[in-house]
């Protein structure tokens, strides 16, 4: 009798064929991509204009300025740590931009980039406070909320004696670095502004980032485990301190995105923002204890409040309900994260 | 042949607290030197000494003959000492490859993480210890408290430690599960490792050990070959032997 030798299984044998429902819930993203497809229905069929080329043009664009900051802060999340100063930097940096622009008479690409380096530094320093203090996020960077607040209203009031700065279009580098920025695009006739592309690049670059790199796994475990994770050599301060960067970098990008659109900014802008970016980040599937979530959800939860604030403008409703609808989508995506955690953390002992 | 780790009248104080002086001890390739003590008898400190994450302000810490003090846990481990914590060696919610590569991820040439490789590796260097697990990319988390520190030890094997720390490996589990830790400690063993195994129970000491180094209050209470002492006497010592007569005496009268 001749025994033919077997190819050994490629899968385990004890494992039976996943549930496809059992598939689903593991990805952090699902319930949001679940709620995205309601809204989009919902607003479909209750208005008109939603569905047309021109109705997506807005509200992806709107969806583009908070997703940008939404999956940097999801990043920062995923990594255990909160930037309360996120929002309040999309002003800052657009300001410091503006200010040196029109008062200094700097080529945009110079104050651009002047800015940049503002930003990565309070991005830095918000980490190393952290990191140094061991303090929880929430405190430091609220702090450094408020004192950019004060320094944003104070230094615009005092170099142009009203608290908003305009004048960009007369500065040098305005067009060029505007193309970049601000300009639009025609899909189906209508105009999409490239923040939109923006928006798509940052997601991918960051899930990417997640997901398939070195930096991307010690991001789920200093967010997870952050002891566990130095005791097998992983850098827990300078990875954080790096995200915290990023949430700066992505402000950054919103700011000059603004500046270069509006040609002006008014210095009380972005604050209350910082909220928003957490809600769509924990939307998207981001446990609020750090160590769980995705970038591609936060994208979505941003997609999410794109599309209701607009719809809610075609469908001729009071925006008051957009709040409602806020609060009830919130509590919605943290009952379904806490799910999903103690599915996933399940101990059995 | 040079020890492993030798340390000589090693110690440590935090501010005014003396939380370890005068311990002497060694940790050979392919022995087990047990750690026993109750709480607080400074089990932690040295064990986080010999890891790195503390330094120690006296006596001499010696790694394969040469005096040395490290100044984080990613020094010890590039000088093979890689430690296994009671309730800190894993990530729970990260899948279980995820955890046996975090801080060693295999990579592409293109720098992206190679996670078939990832995968692939763990499930083999798992199955060489005889953990076998159905599926390495659920997460950690899902796993039973001692496949959990099989995963943490059988990662300290696969990249290549010399010196194995073991906190407390049994201290949370079932009788059962306690004993499939210790297997693999002896696994770890047998491969040629040298074990630093800290417990507070003498009976998953005894049969693993070489050799006993017994803490109490920050000191050395005594150390012991293998041959030196039996399983009566060790639990006699850590339970704080001629104490523990007269305790047992006075709660005899109670029940009286």
């Amino acid at each position: 009798m001749t025994v033919t030798a077997q190819a050994p299984p490629a899968t385990d044998e004890r494992l039976s064929k996943p549930r496809a429902m059992d598939q689903l819930i593991k990805r952090p993203e699902i319930g949001a991509m679940l709620g995205a497809l309601l809204v989009f229905l919902f607003f479909s069929v209750v208005t008109e204009q939603f569905l047309s080329v021109g109705g997506a043009a807005t509200w992806l664009d709107d969806a583009s300025m908070l997703g940008i900051m939404a999956v940097a802060v999801a990043l920062l999340m995923i990594g255990g740590e909160f930037d309360l100063s996120a929002g309040v930097m999309t002003a800052s940096t657009a300001l410091v931009t503006a200010l040196l622009a029109t008062q200094l008479g700097l080529n945009v690409w110079l104050s651009l980039l002047v800015s940049l380096a503002f930003a990565l530094s309070v991005g830095a320093l918000n980490g190393w406070l952290v990191m140094r203090t061991g303090l929880p996020s929430f405190i430091v960077t609220l702090g450094s909320f408020l004192a950019l607040q004060g320094l944003n209203l104070g230094i615009t009031r005092l170099v142009t004696g009203s608290v908003q700065v305009s004048g960009m279009r007369a500065t040098d580098g305005y067009e060029s670095a505007g193309f970049l920025f601000a300009s639009t695009f025609q899909v189906g006739g209508q105009s999409f502004y490239v923040s939109i592309i923006w928006w798509v690049l940052f997601t991918v670059i960051a899930s990417t980032v997640l997901m398939r790199t070195k930096f991307g796994n010690w991001i789920f475990a200093i967010g997870g485990a952050a002891q566990s994770s130095r005791a097998v050599g992983v850098p827990v301060v300078r990875s954080k301190i790096l995200l915290f960067m990023t949430t700066a970098f992505a402000a950054w990008l919103v700011g000059s995105i603004n500046i270069l659109r509006y040609a002006s900014v008014q210095a009380n802008q972005g604050i209350g923002l910082e909220f928003q970016y957490i809600i769509a980040a924990v939307i998207g599937g981001c446990l609020l204890t750090g160590g769980f979530g995705s970038a591609v959800g936060a994208a979505i939860g941003a997609l999410i409040f794109g599309m209701a604030r607009q719809g809610i403008v075609y469908a001729g409703w009071n925006s008051d309900w957009f709040q409602l609808f806020l609060g009830v989508m919130l509590l919605a995506a943290v009952l379904v994260n806490n799910m999903l955690r103690r599915r996933a953390e399940r101990v059995k002992r | 042949m040079t020890a492993l780790i030798e340390t000589e009248n090693i110690g440590k104080t935090y501010g005014s607290v003396i939380a370890l002086s005068d311990v002497s001890t060694v940790v050979n390739a392919g022995e087990v030197t047990c750690v026993l003590g109750d709480n607080g008898a400074g089990k932690s400190t040295l064990i986080k000494i010999l890891a790195g994450v503390h330094q120690h302000d006296q006596g001499s810490f010696k790694v394969e003959g040469n005096e040395i003090k490290f100044s984080s846990p990613r020094e010890a481990l590039d000088h093979g000492i890689a430690t296994v914590y009671q309730d800190l060696a894993v990530v729970p919610l990260m899948s279980v490859w995820r955890n046996f590569f975090l801080g060693s991820e295999p990579t592409t040439k293109f720098g992206f993480l190679d996670r078939k490789k990832g995968r692939e590796v763990t499930k083999k260097a798992l199955s060489d210890m005889g953990i076998d697990l159905r599926d390495v990319e659920q997460p950690v988390g899902t796993l039973s408290g001692g496949e959990r520190q099989c995963v943490a030890i059988a990662r300290a094997v696969h990249f290549g430690a010399k010196v194995l720390i073991l906190d407390e490996p049994t201290a949370a589990l079932g009788v059962k599960q306690a004993g499939v830790v210790l297997k693999y400690v002896a696994q770890a063993r047998d491969r040629g490792l040298g074990v630093v195994l800290i417990t507070h129970n003498p009976h998953h000491a005894f049969p693993v050990a070489n050799r006993f180094l017994l803490l109490k209050r920050g000191r050395a209470l005594g150390s012991y070959e293998k041959n030196e002492i039996d399983i009566n006497e060790l639990t006699r010592q850590m339970a704080g032997g001629a104490e523990l007569e007269a305790l047992e005496h006075e709660l005899r009268g109670v029940e009286a």
